[in-house]
């Protein structure tokens, strides 16, 4: 799969959504989060952030999420959508 | 001979404020409150110290308190409720001794027992005239009831009226009279008139907000306590408010005629008095300027103290006549516990108010939550803090079903016979988890930041700092 990546966005910071953005860079991959329920999920949200990268192929990248508490299947839908935009040559709000 | 005094810092003198002295607020201002911070940074001006203020409630324009706590001048804080910012302060532990939460029928009962002593009552009065007769219903700053203010003066020492419309005396429209004030001082502005009182409160407009509306407007009616004489008492949150909504349709549908709405008021329960659902309503407190305005000219919106409100001492109060209340929750436990003190990372942002009061008097205490909040379950195995306690709640009321406190086989057989979809509380609990995630709990650290005195004045609970 072609994994040649631009910077691209997704989402909006309404309450249980979540804000994305992915831009390659010339090291290893950063994951930052900043979640209203860091303490409940950071950690969940991070590896499944970290995975859903990982099953891509995805690296040398920073992924920045702004978490309002969404709910998993929420963020996975985001992350997926990013990605695509990403590997579409990147894009903004659709 | 009157009682006006020239200065704030001339009153505050002859008042007899010294180091360690008890002075109390109202907050009727709400968060337009000018009063507070002007007493207490007068207060610091002069140097006193280890100063303990009472304050029916605290919100985020009374930060500036925040550095006098830091900086000596006041050591001990006791309130019915704190808004998230104020709380975020105290949470952070700045205070030593741990708040003294009450309620709001614990407060004015604890102050009459002498339990909670006041030396020195300052009392924001939106009219007062020069021998300390005071209201709230008229002025530039008029906020309606001063329900709050009532103990405070009863009892405090010394009471020190603060007005920005002094008026010849006598004032015919008073609340508080002149026989309980000492010194009148006049100010440019006791108050921001848009904070004191919201111009609308709005009902929600959100989905599930409105199916856990129709849905606690079916259970009352389900109760049978819908009736001729009925009562009832709701918050200002969107979703209660709505609640309300229902319930006036099927009462003037149904041609019911309820005797009192109580607590603190809303336009949308002026509009059920205008509109025949209630004989009269019980204020200790306005929300909106549709109250202010009603309560000025409707004889039958009653202004009441806060003891006739909630007292548990009060040879009889308003909540003991209460079919029912609806109320929130930040959080409620599988024994119906009841958490609106602190938020889900265990800080600080509200209180009891009379949350805990009107659930003990209530026929039908219901808990209006979702299911879950920003990925947070709202049920959870044991609540961070209690506020409320589980005994005195009957029924949880969500978009996924009604959980019927167990205690109460009575009433589940009455609301499942109303066709209500009756759910174990368990369940409710389970499909907020499988919905959002285990979430990991909050571990408490050995720091009492609060201790949670309930309106019987025991020990309910005490709010720990989060490690």
């Amino acid at each position: 799969m072609e994994n040649k990546i631009a910077k691209a966005s997704c989402g909006t910071m309404e309450s249980s959504d979540a804000y994305m953005e992915l831009e390659p860079v010339a090291g290893a991959t950063q994951i930052e989060l900043q979640s209203v329920v860091e303490h409940q999920f950071g950690e969940s949200i991070r590896a499944l952030a970290a995975q859903m990268l990982a099953e891509e192929g995805i690296e040398n990248v920073r992924l920045s999420i702004i978490d309002r508490g969404a709910l998993e299947c929420t963020l996975r839908a985001r992350l997926e959508t990013l990605i695509g935009r990403a590997r579409e040559g990147g894009s903004a709000h659709a | 001979m009157d009682k006006v005094v020239k200065t704030l810092r001339e009153a505050i003198q002859l008042a007899g404020v010294k180091d360690g002295s008890r002075v109390s607020f109202h907050h009727h201002l709400r968060n337009g409150d000018y009063v507070l911070n002007m007493v207490m940074d007068e207060i610091a001006s002069m140097g006193y110290k280890d100063i303990s203020v009472n304050a029916s409630s605290l919100f985020d324009c009374h930060l500036p308190l925040a550095d006098h706590i830091k900086n000596g001048v006041v050591t001990e804080l006791i309130t019915d409720y704190m808004s998230g910012g104020f709380g975020a302060a105290i949470s952070e532990g700045i205070l030593e001794k741990p708040v003294q939460f009450r309620t709001h029928g614990g407060r004015p009962a604890d102050i009459i027992k002498g339990v909670t002593p006041i030396d020195v009552a300052f009392i924001a009065a939106p009219t007062a005239d020069t021998m300390g007769n005071l209201t709230g219903k008229i002025g530039k700053s008029a906020c309606g009831s001063l329900g709050y203010a009532f103990a405070d003066a009863m009892c405090a020492k010394k009471v020190v009226v603060i007005t920005d419309n002094l008026v010849p005396h006598p004032l015919a429209m008073r609340s508080i009279d002149e026989t309980y004030v000492d010194y009148v001082v006049e100010v440019e502005a006791i108050g921001n008139p848009a904070g004191i009182v919201s111009g609308t409160t709005k009902i929600t407009r959100d989905p599930v907000g409105l199916v856990m509306a129709q849905t606690a407007a079916n259970v009352i009616k389900a109760s049978g306590l819908l009736k001729d004489g009925f009562s009832f008492q709701t918050g200002a949150g969107g979703a209660t408010l709505a609640a309300a909504q229902f319930l006036k349709e099927i009462m003037l549908k149904e041609g019911i005629k309820g005797s009192f709405g109580c607590g603190g008021i809303t336009g949308y329960m002026v509009d059920m008095l205008n509109e025949g659902c209630f004989q009269s309503l019980i204020d200790v407190q306005c929300f909106d300027l549709k109250a202010v305005e009603s309560i000025r000219t409707n004889p039958n919106h009653t202004e009441v103290s806060a003891m006739h409100y909630a007292s548990p001492d009060a040879k009889s109060a308003a909540v003991d006549s209460l079919d029912v209340v609806l109320l929130g929750a930040t959080e409620i436990d599988t024994d119906f516990n009841v958490n609106v003190h602190t938020d889900s990372n265990g800080r600080i942002m509200g209180g009891s108010g009379g949350h805990s009061d009107t659930a003990a008097g209530a026929k039908l205490a219901m808990i209006i939550a979702p299911l879950s909040r920003a990925r947070l379950p709202i049920v959870t195995d044991h609540v961070f803090c209690k506020s409320t306690p589980g005994s005195t709640i009957d029924v949880l009321v969500t978009q996924k079903g009604v959980a019927v406190n167990p205690a109460r086989p009575e009433l589940a057989a009455k609301l499942k016979e109303g066709g209500i979809k009756v759910v174990d509380i368990f369940e409710l609990k389970e499909a907020a988890e499988k919905l959002c995630g285990m979430p990991k709990p909050l571990v408490k650290g050995d720091r009492v930041l609060a201790d949670i005195i309930y309106r019987d004045g025991t020990l309910l609970d005490r709010i720990y700092n989060v490690r």
